[in-house]
């Protein structure tokens, strides 16, 4: 069966109030971008209420399915065949036959459901609705119909030309991307960043990255990881501006500076006020992170507290509360697993202390951090002016 | 300054052998196997390069069988004589101190019920004679020695090691991975009494994706590959032409002038080591002279992670390998250092030079001075 075209349905933004026609307009780009990737030509159009992805070349309809099913904001994409209006005696046929196609195994129960948008088709809903289940019946005897739990909902809405479908995929959920601001997420190469970018992009957010990177201490493969990792997200958040800081020479300051059981949590402050910086130069409102309540030592609540203390912007941590095998379950199933567990050396990890503190006490760090007071803003500015940009998606 | 140090993990292909790939790509791209002129013409590479390779270690042509590269030829040369030989036999005989593509076959064979005998080798990285000889039971079938380690360089006594099993037994087969070695090495199977001898195209300014396996005539050794019945039924699949004439162009080049190179590459391997003593905390764990192969230099330095000093030393244009290119993917500590009694602590802070024709002194004095520059920052900051 070839569908020429998609009713893609959506959730949450129906009850959006005023704001509606933005949340619709940004569902439309975003379904465009995403169609863009697949192969043929697609024409995406808002009718009442309604959006459709009508396909105007031969078109990749696992791929064209795939693509959407990363939307967000879409709750439900619906294959569809259009037919011309020749009466309704041709409607049976065409509904038939439509059934045919779709289903190879006639066994399942069904109910018609009709709409008439033209409200000058010579029936009612009601008795399209019976005859065409008739029709339904005689053709294909293993099929019963069930008008309350029906198995498969056979639609059929009538405007200038005729719509079937009964197939229902669900979409992603959440909200289109660019309907929420943007904002800035740390990614550094492990399972759990990737996952809370997705996350916060589900709720319409528009995702920027930002890397720190090491060298020599870090390698360049380490470095694609994360390229890779930002452009698997942007198959879902669509385009990524991903900014890799040289963050060496911090990193050797603080460990020549500062006691090495501190570095950790000093290095994750840096971190965040660079981020934040890098933030706020790119009109982010908002930092994410991948931090899972307790899973090393620099998440600890207090941790957590210390390294949250250097931020005035919101820090969102979507996993906080996750064990790590749901976030691994996200990661596989959004495809970035694979990506995150290639074993590549992190700029945390090289320096990590034997004993690194779990609970830092807040002061002590402060004065810790007044050791780097001689250089530290002049290196924070230079990170934040030489950061390279990569641009990241499909 | 670039210094390319990493001839053993592979090489740059000489001029001449990427004249000759493109040239069969592009006009004589016939398969050899084809009845007509294109076949023929195809067919001739082939002929060509067996004869240039087979000169080269005085055996004959028909003893070369190509094959896809190294890996292949050690899997071909243990799977196919452990396969044709299970009667007389399930014993092989080997070192603690293989290549992976070497290992990892033997492992696969000790769970089809061969036993395997694994020798130590000495701070050299020498079997011992000796040992080799007890080992030898009534059921050996098959020896397996590397010529030249990859890893620090070790050269093995070949054919002492041929003349102790031939003594003992002529039937046993005796297998010498020479991937290190051949170019570098006048190698004489018949002399030496090698009957399998494995050898990687890429690592002599050949082509990737080729190599050989010499099999002396004798020697029953079982395919891997069936169907086409390709190179006399020994491995089907239509021959990588253009590999293989590369190959050839690089095997007759490396043993032109032969002596004359290996002079001039020992010469700088001397050079290196010498300057590399010079360096506080450096340890050079490969042998001087004739002892070491000429290309190969292991050397640890104390207090710094390899993977940290080799990504110091690439932001130079200077490339190295931590443990041996091919099996640093996976992070298990080199067995070969360990062999041969490279201190613990030295196992993860080992680097390997490893030379190629393309080396210059000026690249070797460059290298030494960017260790002495990096090498006291690096040792300031240790994990921990």
């Amino acid at each position: 069966m070839k569908y020429q075209s998609f009713l893609i349905k959506y959730a949450e933004i129906g009850v959006k109030g005023k704001n509606r026609y933005m949340f619709e307009d940004a569902l439309v780009k975003q379904i465009r971008y995403a169609l863009k990737a697949v192969e043929g030509e697609f024409e995406v159009t808002k009718e009442s209420g309604r959006i459709y992805a009508n396909a105007l070349t031969d078109f990749d309809d696992e791929d064209a399915v795939a693509a959407l099913k990363r939307v967000f904001g879409i709750s439900a994409i619906c294959p569809m065949v259009q037919v011309d209006d020749l009466g309704f005696e041709e409607l049976k046929h065409q509904v038939a036959s439509y059934l045919e196609q779709v289903y190879p195994e006639k066994n399942f129960t069904f109910k018609v459901n009709a709409r008439r948008a033209n409200k000058q088709y010579p029936m009612t809903s009601e008795e399209i609705n019976r005859e065409l289940g008739e029709v339904i019946l005689e053709r294909f005897p293993g099929l019963r119909v069930d008008v309350h739990q029906p198995e498969v909902m056979v639609h059929v809405e009538i405007r200038s030309r005729i719509n079937l479908y009964s197939q229902v995929i669900p979409g992603p959920g959440g909200m289109p991307v660019g309907t929420n601001g943007r904002a800035m997420l740390l990614l550094s190469g492990g399972i759990d960043s990737p996952v809370a970018g997705y996350m916060i992009a589900k709720r319409g957010v528009v995702i920027e990255a930002v890397y720190f990177h090491a060298p020599p201490y870090t390698s360049d493969r380490a470095r694609e990881k994360v390229v890779e990792l930002a452009r698997l997200v942007s198959r879902y958040a669509g385009p990524i501006r991903l900014q890799i800081v040289n963050f060496t020479d911090i990193q050797l300051y603080i460990y020549d500076q500062c006691p090495h059981e501190e570095l950790t949590i000093i290095m994750r402050r840096y971190m965040m006020r660079i981020a934040q910086r890098i933030a706020e130069k790119q009109k982010c409102l908002g930092l994410i992170t991948g931090e899972s309540i307790g899973q090393v030592a620099s998440q600890t609540v207090q941790s957590l507290a210390a390294t949250n203390e250097v931020c005035s912007m919101p820090v969102f941590r979507p996993v906080i509360g996750f064990d790590k095998q749901e976030i691994v379950d996200i990661a596989e199933q959004i495809g970035t697993f694979e990506t995150s567990i290639q074993p590549f050396e992190d700029c945390c990890t090289i320096f990590v202390a034997k004993h690194p503190v779990t609970k830092p006490n807040i002061h002590i760090i402060r004065k810790s951090e007044e050791k780097l007071s001689e250089r530290i803003e002049e290196m924070v500015c230079e990170a934040v002016e030489t950061a390279q940009t990569v641009l990241c998606q499909e | 300054m670039e210094a390319y140090l990493d001839n053993s993990a592979t090489t740059r292909a000489l001029d001449s052998v990427q004249e000759i790939v493109a040239r069969v790509m592009r006009e004589d791209y016939g398969n050899p196997s084809s009845r007509h002129k294109k076949g023929m013409e195809a067919e001739r590479y082939i002929k060509e390069a067996r004869s240039v390779i087979a000169r080269t270690m005085k055996v004959q042509d028909k003893e070369i069988l190509f094959t896809s590269g190294g890996t292949e030829s050690n899997n071909m040369a243990l799977f196919g004589a452990a396969m044709a030989n299970q009667r007389a036999g399930k014993h092989i005989i080997s070192t603690r101190i293989e290549h992976a593509s070497v290992y990892q076959p033997l492992a696969c064979l000790e769970q089809l019920g061969f036993a395997v005998t694994y020798l130590d080798v000495d701070r050299e990285g020498h079997i011992r004679l000796q040992e080799l000889e007890e080992a030898i039971r009534p059921d050996t079938i098959l020896v397996s020695v590397m010529y030249v380690n990859n890893e620090i360089g070790a050269v093995q006594p070949v054919e002492e090691i041929g003349r102790v099993i031939k003594e003992r037994n002529p039937r046993i087969l005796f297998h010498v991975d020479g991937i290190q070695a051949y170019g570098k090495y006048e190698i004489r199977p018949k002399r030496q009494g090698i009957d399998l001898l494995s050898v990687s195209g890429h690592k002599l300014h050949g082509p990737k994706g080729v190599g050989f396996l010499y099999i002396h005539e004798k020697a029953k050794v079982k395919p891997l590959l069936y169907g086409g019945g390709q190179q006399k039924d020994m491995r089907s699949g239509t021959e990588n032409v253009p590999g293989v004439a590369g190959l050839g162009v690089a095997a007759r080049e490396m043993y032109t002038d032969f002596s004359e190179r290996i002079r001039r590459m020992r010469e700088l391997k001397d050079f290196f080591i010498d300057r590399l003593e010079e360096i506080p905390g450096t340890v050079v764990n490969s042998q001087r002279g004739e002892k070491g192969a000429p290309q190969i230099i292991s050397a640890s330095f104390q207090g710094v992670r390899s993977e940290v000093l080799l990504h110091a030393l690439e932001e130079r244009g200077i490339y190295v390998s931590s443990g041996s290119a091919c099996s640093s993917n996976h992070p298990a500590i080199s067995g070969t250092l360990m062999a041969v009694g490279v201190k613990r602590e030295l196992l993860d802070s080992t680097l390997r030079f490893s030379l190629g024709i393309y080396n210059t002194r000026e690249q070797l004095d460059y290298t030494i001075e960017a260790l002495k520059e990096l090498l006291p920052v690096l040792r300031r900051y240790q994990r921990g």
